[in-house]
């Protein structure tokens, strides 16, 4: 049985739909007026860290923060 | 060759039915099939504790559709941040499915439509309400309910038309000098994201 559905571009370039979205999310948050586009961008910003574990104990962590120094 | 077309096709279905004995029901039609056996040796066994219960006695039933079209259709549009439109009573929606503008009235078919970026408009009476949407999905349902989610979705005059210009003419460019599938594919989504704001504002 052949493939249903074409295939959008952007899932034959290695993209999922998430990406896609969020993408497209972004581009149009970036064309707000101030101050939708400072509200949008804040509330956006994320900061988390992650760690990798071996043998039951977490490695060092890396922080990935939209808000630097902290 | 395509005399045989429709023998093949008919060969096919009987072969696919006679694996399945019965056409399968949805989940949330199955009627809670208590297995009465499991449940008296269960009490053989553990006459104390009740039976174990499985997910679909968890299930609510399927809401059963109104025999007659209802007047008005309710909507829910949720973004990640927001309930935009939480169960209101609407006469239309026009949303922008990947296959173009969709109208949905009450008593619309049954539909999942992947969203495109484009607006969105909801018509109260002589109201008309429009969003533009960056992407999503709309979840039409048979009961006249229509569930629409989306990232992100911005009323037109929150847009800045200079910003979608300089937008547009960025990744047109980015288009033009990528070298990598991936680069293409989001220098395209660029071109589109802008062009259907830059469309939206004109329109």
């Amino acid at each position: 049985m052949a493939s249903s559905a074409a295939v959008p571009f952007w899932r034959t370039a290695g993209m999922t739909y998430i990406t896609y979205s969020n993408i497209c999310a972004n581009l149009v948050r970036n064309c707000l007026k101030e101050p939708f586009k400072a509200e949008a961008l804040s509330r956006e910003k994320v900061h988390f860290s992650i760690s990798k574990w071996a043998g039951g104990k977490p490695e060092k962590p890396i922080l990935r923060s939209d808000t630097p120094g902290v | 060759m395509l005399r045989q077309a429709s023998r093949l096709l008919s060969r096919s279905v009987t072969a696919g039915s006679s694996k399945s004995t019965t056409a399968r029901a949805f989940s949330t039609e199955v009627p809670s099939t208590i297995d009465s056996t499991f449940v008296e040796s269960w009490k053989k066994v553990a006459p104390n504790m009740d039976p174990p219960q499985t997910p679909s006695s968890f299930m609510k039933a399927r809401p059963t559709t109104a025999s007659s079209i209802p007047t008005k259709l309710t909507v829910n549009f949720v973004l990640p941040y927001a309930s935009e439109l939480s169960g209101k009573e609407v006469d239309m929606v026009i949303i922008p499915a990947t296959t173009g503008q969709m109208g949905v009235l009450p008593g619309h078919v049954p539909t999942i439509a992947e969203l495109k970026p484009g607006i969105m408009s909801v018509h109260e009476g002589t109201d008309v309400k429009k969003y533009f949407v960056s992407s999503g999905f709309a979840f039409l349902h048979a009961n006249s309910v229509a569930d629409i989610i989306a990232v992100e979705a911005v009323p037109l005059e929150n847009i800045d038309a200079s910003q979608v210009q300089k937008g547009l003419a960025e990744f047109t460019q980015k288009l033009a000098s990528a070298s990598t599938d991936l680069e293409k594919a989001e220098a395209q989504i660029g071109v589109e994201v802008h062009s259907a704001m830059n469309a939206a504002l004109s329109g």
